[in-house]
């Protein structure tokens, strides 16, 4: 019953992407679609798996994600949690697909602009290099968020510092590198990532005393969205 | 029989891509804190849901939406599609406007795949709880389709007409910087997370797509360097419409705090 519920509420969440589809092709681009039947399959793959991820979101993902927060903040070991932290950015991010696809275009891209020689070894080398600097810089960032909610520092400050720093690593950073680097931002945080981290933060906002799950729980992908535009500007800048 | 074998195939794929997180909470779990997850069971069964329903819906973007949507975004920016389309006259070079399409499909799937962004969702079922219902599911989901639609639609225009990108990040940033003095306080830290969450599986994969195809046919310009960049507009406008949600929403209720402060 809760399933059907929300089978209802994926066939809805998936509405305006066929519309969207089905306007440019009927009237814009006027042309057939090549595998109608496999387009249709593939549709209710996408609502069923919607609905079972966020049916499986709340049983599973939520609930670990807190528990885990309470359960460190009773132990009381910063030491422990930050290691965790950690850990949680970093093994994350390192086996995330996009940001190995987006890696292996950068080497690319560093290859073709003079950067690097423009051989197989060292392509593999510097998108390795890039893609274990953006793990550390997420790990890095789950750390420096984790220990804001701590410390009850306020974000907006630290954001802010973060920007200044972009800004300041956009004009001494090489120019071909810059597009990558905005983007490496945003491919990091992954679909599995999101909610525990978001359930870690908020759980570790409402049990410490003084803390408003809301001013200090959220912001943890914001720290994870900012850290690897620095990093990889400075990685374009070393390597 | 070809079909089971690419959910199997598919399934292999997500557990691979889950199995480091599951180490390490498992290993925190059981070395580190010690005591039994409360509803352990319930919990493994919530995993499973999770892999399942991920692995089943990432087969079915690669099975429809990424197929038709890098199509469509090949066809659009297409030269002979814009020649057809054009606003100004035959003959001489192509002008910005041309490439109305393009504009209006970037904002229209930016919009719509966000809608669909499973950690997005995520992300607003979470907020709504913490806020006790303040921030509405459905208002901090349409703010962020929104600055993502404008996002995309900005980053398309920006690759059309080739200004650099630092300018529109920097002068976003100023914004976001700016709106952060003047939005309630207990939404800043939340539109800041939605910059990030928007931009995962459904969302990024397609844009590119968008991206490479506009850098490769637009005169002038490189994909290596120009078919970049539109993800990071994703992630900034986003920020700007959650918080404008927000000091709309206090605009329009000046009596009633329910969003400001608490």
């Amino acid at each position: 019953m809760v399933l059907l519920k929300s089978l209802l509420g994926s066939l809805r969440d998936l509405t305006p992407i066929i519309l969207v589809i089905a306007f440019f092709q009927i009237v814009v681009l006027q042309q057939g679609v090549p595998d109608f039947l496999q387009l249709i399959i593939g549709f209710l793959l996408v609502t069923l798996g919607l609905t079972f991820f966020i049916y499986g979101l709340e049983m599973g993902l939520f609930p670990i994600g807190e528990s885990m927060a309470y359960a460190f903040a009773q132990k009381g070991s910063v030491a422990w949690l930050l290691v965790f932290s950690f850990a949680l950015g970093f093994g994350t991010t390192v086996a995330e697909p996009a940001l190995i696809a987006v890696s292996a275009e950068a080497a690319d891209v560093a290859a073709l602009g003079g950067m690097i020689p423009d051989t197989q070894s060292d392509r593999q080398s510097y998108a390795n290099g890039l893609r274990l600097t953006v793990a550390l810089s997420v790990g890095l960032a789950i750390v420096i968020g984790v220990l804001r909610i701590l410390k009850g520092w306020s974000i907006q400050y630290m954001i802010m510092a973060g920007y200044g720093l972009v800004v300041i690593m956009t004009m001494l950073a090489p120019r071909e590198i810059i597009g990558i680097a905005y983007d490496s931002g945003g491919v990091t945080t992954s679909t599995i990532t999101v909610p525990l981290v978001t359930a870690l933060g908020v759980g570790l906002a409402s049990c410490i005393e003084g803390r408003n799950p809301m001013i200090d729980g959220f912001g943890l992908i914001a720290f994870a969205s900012l850290t690897p535009m620095i990093f990889v500007m400075a990685y374009g800048m070393v390597v | 029989m070809a079909f089971v074998y690419e959910l199997m195939s598919t399934i292999g794929t997500t557990i691979r891509d889950v199995l480091p997180i599951a180490m390490i909470i498992f290993g925190f779990q059981f070395f580190v804190i010690r005591r039994p997850i409360p509803q352990f069971k319930r919990v493994l069964i919530g995993f499973l849901y999770v892999l399942l329903g991920l692995s089943l819906f990432l087969l079915g973007l690669e099975k429809a939406l990424f197929p038709i949507g890098r199509l469509m975004a090949e066809q659009l920016t297409a030269p002979d599609f814009i020649e057809q389309w054009r606003l100004t006259s035959a003959g001489y070079g192509l002008h910005w406007s041309d490439y109305y399409w393009v504009y209006l499909f970037a904002f229209a799937i930016g919009a719509s795949t966000t809608i669909a962004e499973p950690s997005l969702i995520a992300v607003a079922i979470k907020a709504n709880e913490v806020s006790a219902g303040a921030i509405g599911i459905w208002g901090l989901r349409l703010a962020v389709a929104l600055g993502v639609a404008v996002g995309i639609a900005l980053g398309t225009w920006r690759i059309v007409t080739g200004y650099p990108i630092h300018w529109f990040i920097i002068a976003g940033y100023v914004c976001v910087v700016v709106q952060t003095f003047f939005a309630p306080k207990s939404i800043v830290p939340l539109a800041y997370d939605s910059g990030g969450v928007t931009t995962s599986t459904v969302t990024v994969p397609l844009v590119a797509a968008l991206g490479l195809g506009l850098a490769e046919t637009v005169p002038g310009r490189s994909p290596l360097i120009d078919g970049f960049g539109l993800i990071a507009f994703a992630s900034l406008f986003p920020m700007i419409t959650v918080m404008g949600y927000a000091q709309m929403s206090v605009w329009r209720q000046p009596r009633d705090k329910t969003l400001a402060v608490e």
